[in-house]
């Protein structure tokens, strides 16, 4: 019978924190799910102007994304500091731009393939010359939704 | 007897789980971006391109030293959201081209109705983006404004402005039935105030 007898324990019993890494784990779990990971490095300046009549952007994976400014200070020495494209992770020129929105494009649903917008992140000191040329590659490969992404503020900020 | 496997101390593990948590924590970019929508017109040249009478046309042209002329005129950026809408808001139709519901002066050399009146934005190839934005800023602006004093006078008990409709519309959780009670009000209001905006390709120098 002694057997069964508990062992008496006269010092207090310790907080049992064995269930702490499954809570941890379980946060975890949560914020991998939930990360979206900025999947380019800007390497072109990218302070957007400020607009306050703005409308949401569609969800991310109904988004190309573009971009233009100026290199930023570690590329100067190499490409200049004449406004330049950044498609995906390289410097690209205008008439890149139809085969990267086409390449885009096809890595979608199909579903998706006719409501896709193209964000342009453009640097509020680049000359209009370069969108405007954005833009007209973009008519060709018939990509006509596009969205001026901007900083929410008002306009007397872009002086 | 089988002998006992030495337990594995576990007690870092938690710690671990909190490193990793932490790593996550500070790299969640929980960001959504917005901007001004716009639709390119499609490449396909216009045979017969309509005729539209001068009255009907609102230019503006921002020059390659970012400033802004309005029907020719030089004009402050504070200013070009009034002058829209005064434009816009006109009504100097007469008969069938009548604007009912335009609070404007009315003037015979003017706009028609908002339904006619289309806003040409030009730009030079030095143009600021900045700038460009600012002014594509202020003439949507110009809409809104017309369509959130329409909105609330023929809708009072939405007790919202267009722009929030359009908000709550275009709202994921907003409800099936909330966006379909929405959708024929806002395509009223679309109707009323066409966004006729056409923004012109660039001109080497202006």
């Amino acid at each position: 019978m002694s057997k069964f007898r508990k062992k008496k324990n006269d010092e207090q019993a310790a907080i049992n924190t064995a269930s702490l890494p499954d809570i941890v784990f379980m946060l975890l779990f949560f914020f991998m799910v939930a990360t979206v990971m900025r999947d380019n490095t800007l390497m072109v300046d990218n302070k957007l102007p400020a607009a306050d009549q703005i409308q949401k952007l569609d969800k991310k994976d109904r988004v190309i994304y573009i971009y233009a400014g100026k290199p930023s200070d570690r590329y100067e020495s190499k490409y200049g500091d004449q406004a330049r494209i950044q498609l995906n992770d390289k410097f690209s020129v205008v008439s890149d731009v139809g085969a990267y929105v086409l390449a885009e494009r096809a890595t979608k649903r199909e579903e998706l393939q006719n409501v896709l917008t193209t964000a342009l992140k453009v640097d509020g000191e680049t000359n209009m010359g370069l969108i405007s040329d954005i833009k007209q590659e973009l008519r060709k490969v018939n990509a006509l939704k596009i969205n001026y992404t901007t900083r929410v503020g008002d306009y007397t900020q872009n002086r | 007897m089988a002998r006992k496997s030495p337990e594995v101390n576990a007690g870092s593990m938690a710690d671990i789980a909190f490193l990793l948590l932490i790593f996550f924590l500070v790299t969640t970019t929980i960001e959504t971006d917005s901007g001004i929508n716009r639709k390119l017109p499609p490449m396909e040249d216009v045979i017969d391109p309509p005729v539209i009478k001068q009255r009907n046309i609102f230019t503006v042209v921002v020059n390659k030293n970012n400033m802004i002329l309005v029907e020719e005129k030089l004009m402050d950026l504070s200013d070009v959201r009034k002058a829209a809408v005064k434009f816009l808001d006109n009504g100097g139709g007469l008969g069938e081209e009548a604007c009912d519901y335009c609070k404007g002066e009315r003037d015979r050399s003017s706009s028609d109705n908002p339904d006619k009146a289309i806003i040409s934005l030009k730009n030079d190839r030095e143009t600021d983006y900045k700038v460009y934005i600012s002014v594509q800023n202020e003439l949507v602006a110009a809409y809104n404004e017309l369509r959130d004093r329409e909105f609330l006078s023929l809708y009072p008990n939405e007790r919202m402005s267009f722009v929030e409709a359009d908000k709550k519309y275009s709202d994921p959780r907003t409800s099936l039935k909330a966006k379909a009670a929405l959708k024929p009000k806002l395509s009223v209001l679309k109707k009323m105030y066409p966004q006729k905006l056409s923004e012109a390709e660039p001109s080497k120098n202006i």
